[in-house]
């Protein structure tokens, strides 16, 4: 940073300001780990109590661990189908001479655009229809479905970044187009790759309302509905559960956060660095 | 081997670039296609490697006819004016990549990549990656990569354009030892009239899609087809007289008259005609004399160049030694070598 100002009364006022946020996010992790009397701020004891949840099931509610695995393989899965399609998709809407090419790129924008929300009711109808309804399966791809417009869209911005002369100069090297791609074209995108690879990840991670609707079931149950359950359960509310499974939900969102800020921020940035 | 264009077009939707060029290119020779930007330089060049579809016409290389073959198959190796070398491999990985494709043994590739390597002279720098090498590096790395896999063709797209002049000088002779060294037939697209007339065998100078004329450096610079050719050749460039015909000579638009030798066929008195003279052909010894005001002076080292402002305000350039006895703004009176005065019809028709 150049200073021709003086930083400290910056960072005094961010201080401030954001201190009711840091305040309660201490108060999260302090609430996990102790008992509070009714209307008092301060905890009179250290208990592991709330964290009994990771190794006995909570009555009528499936295992947390078995919860965690769906929401891996739920995250993992659609940002597969989404890295692995966009990155093709993407290179041919850049790239070749499609017919409809037009079409195509207009249309991955309206989808992009578009409320998912609205789309549920009828996804719920043909997911019934196949048989996919209440399975992983099916809202993973519906899930990966609904990323991919915004993941072809930024694919294709990295790909036209990719200088020409590098693709003619593999194809006259002798190299098949797809081989151009793979070993001259991929590794110029890798940095995107990362980036939406993670962002779908994460994506996937978060999403609430389509597992909600469309596999609410406690077999195929993921974090978020299974939190949305414990919110929901008016006869034992127990409001120190469920802040402790919201800190187990948000941990490994925070760790990839820290591991991998600097590749989400490229996926703003755009273009190949380095 | 020898490359043959016959009647190739080139159409881009409704425009056409290309129309019907024919154009040989000998076996082992360097060819160098000349023009300004925007002639349908690169346009021939990619026809020629495969990038582009012609529209109509044959490609011949030896007697193979190409003109429906991929760029695959076509075995050309192209330098590309940026290099496009590949910024993610290194030096090796990049000269590699054409035997690696046609999966040769990795003992082989080695073989031949630290053969090319010695060749060009980069074998120090095998383990760096193309943004750590210098732009004369970089272009040694591409015409490594290029000639590596035995091409029958090397096309050779504006290769010094990106190069500091010092640096142009010697890749400039670099890759005329290259071609020769490897007796590869090759085109180098260039709009640098002295790249062209120092590198090459023959040029092809183009100009608007058309081949204007194909001859050896010196013939095209001492007969000149065109007024454009004679006009693109040399540095510094030749001077032009406007005026017309007059019974066995030349009447400049500003009155200067100027006998021209019998050899040179005029057309009728009164036609227009344009005269061309190089810096060389005027000076202090020759048979035409011809007044005028010294308006320039350029100091160019071991050359002064001189630009003499005639009374009817046409100019001529001279080249000549050093020499102290003239200054800006003296009147002098130099004469023209008549017998190598260019003379032009209106269409810019060598007469
Ligand atoms: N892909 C293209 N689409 C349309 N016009 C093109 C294309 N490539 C070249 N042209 C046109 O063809 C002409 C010749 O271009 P080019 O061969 O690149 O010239 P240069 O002699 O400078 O290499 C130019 O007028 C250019 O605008
Ligand atoms: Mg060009």
């Amino acid at each position: 940073m150049t200073s021709n100002f003086r930083a400290w009364p910056v960072v005094l006022a961010l201080s401030i300001v954001s201190a009711p946020l840091v305040l309660m996010y201490v108060y999260l992790l302090v609430d996990t780990v102790t008992s509070t009397a009714p209307g008092s701020l301060i905890p009179y004891e250290f208990t592991l109590r709330h964290w009994t949840f990771l190794w006995t099931p909570v009555p009528g509610r499936p295992d947390i661990w078995r919860v965690a695995l769906n929401t891996l393989v739920f995250a993992t899965a659609s940002s597969a189908i989404v890295l692995s399609l966009s990155s093709t998709a993407g290179y041919v809407l850049s790239r070749l001479n499609v017919p409809f090419r037009r079409f195509f790129l207009a249309g991955v924008m309206v989808l992009h655009a578009f409320p998912s929300v609205t789309l549920i009711v009828a996804i719920f109808l043909v997911l019934q229809m196949v048989g996919l309804y209440n399975s992983l399966a099916g809202v993973i791809l519906v899930k990966a479905a609904l990323d991919m417009p915004l993941g072809i869209w930024i694919m294709k911005g990295f790909y036209d970044t990719v200088p020409w002369e590098i693709e003619m100069a593999g194809i006259q090297d002798g190299a098949s187009r797809f081989t151009v791609w793979r070993r001259l074209v991929l590794p110029q995108v890798r940095p995107a790759l990362l980036a939406l690879g993670l962002f779908a990840f994460l994506s996937g991670w978060s999403e609430f309302i389509l597992p909600q609707v469309l596999a609410p079931d406690n077999r195929v149950q993921v974090l978020s509905v299974y939190l949305a359950g414990l919110i929901a359960d008016d006869n034992n509310f127990d409001m120190a559960l469920f802040k402790s499974v919201g800190v187990f939900y948000v941990v490994p969102v925070i760790l990839l956060f820290l591991f991998f800020q600097k590749h989400l921020m490229n996926i703003y940035g755009g273009g190949t660095k380095g | 081997m020898r490359i043959l264009l016959d009647g190739f077009t080139k159409s881009f939707g409704p425009m056409t670039v290309i129309d019907k060029m024919t154009l040989e290119i000998r076996d082992g020779e360097m060819l160098a296609l000349l023009g300004p930007s925007g002639c349908g330089k690169s346009t021939t060049l990619f026809a020629i490697c495969g990038i582009h579809k012609i529209s109509a016409g044959r490609i011949l290389f030896g007697d193979r006819d190409v003109t429906n073959v991929a760029s695959q198959q076509r075995n050309v190796g192209v330098v590309f004016q940026s290099y496009a070398l590949y910024p993610h491999m290194t030096v090796a990985e990049n000269i590699a990549f054409p035997l690696e494709v046609k999966k040769l043994k990795a003992a082989e590739i080695k073989r031949q990549v630290d053969q090319m390597a010695e060749l060009v002279h980069i074998e120090e720098l095998m383990k760096r990656r193309p943004a750590e090498l210098s732009g004369g590096q970089q272009q040694r790395v591409a015409l490594a990569r290029a000639l590596v896999r035995k091409p029958d063709v090397l096309l050779l797209d504006e290769p010094l354009a990106n190069l500091d002049s010092k640096l142009r000088l010697e890749m400039r002779s670099e890759i005329r030892r290259l071609q020769l060294a490897t007796g590869i037939t090759a085109i180098l697209v260039t709009h640098d009239q002295v790249e062209a007339m120092s590198m090459c065998d023959r040029i092809a100078i183009m100009n608007a899609g058309e081949i204007v004329q194909i001859a050896t450096p010196g013939e095209m610079y001492r007969n000149p087809r065109t007024e454009f050719v004679a006009g693109f050749l040399g540095n510094p460039p030749i001077a032009f007289l406007h005026g017309v015909a007059t019974s066995g000579g030349f009447a400049s638009v500003g009155g200067e008259a100027i006998a021209l030798p019998a050899s040179v066929p005029l057309p009728p008195p009164g036609s227009k005609l344009t005269l061309g003279i190089r810096p060389e052909h005027f000076g202090p010894t020759g048979n035409i004399p011809i007044r005028g005001r010294i308006s320039f002076i350029e100091t160019q080292g071991r050359e002064n160049l001189y630009d003499v402002t005639l009374p009817s305000g046409s100019m001529l350039r001279s080249i000549q030694p050093l020499r102290g006895d003239v200054a800006l703004n003296e009147e002098i009176e130099w004469s023209i070598a008549g017998d190598r005065i260019l003379v032009f019809d209106e269409h810019g028709t060598r007469l």
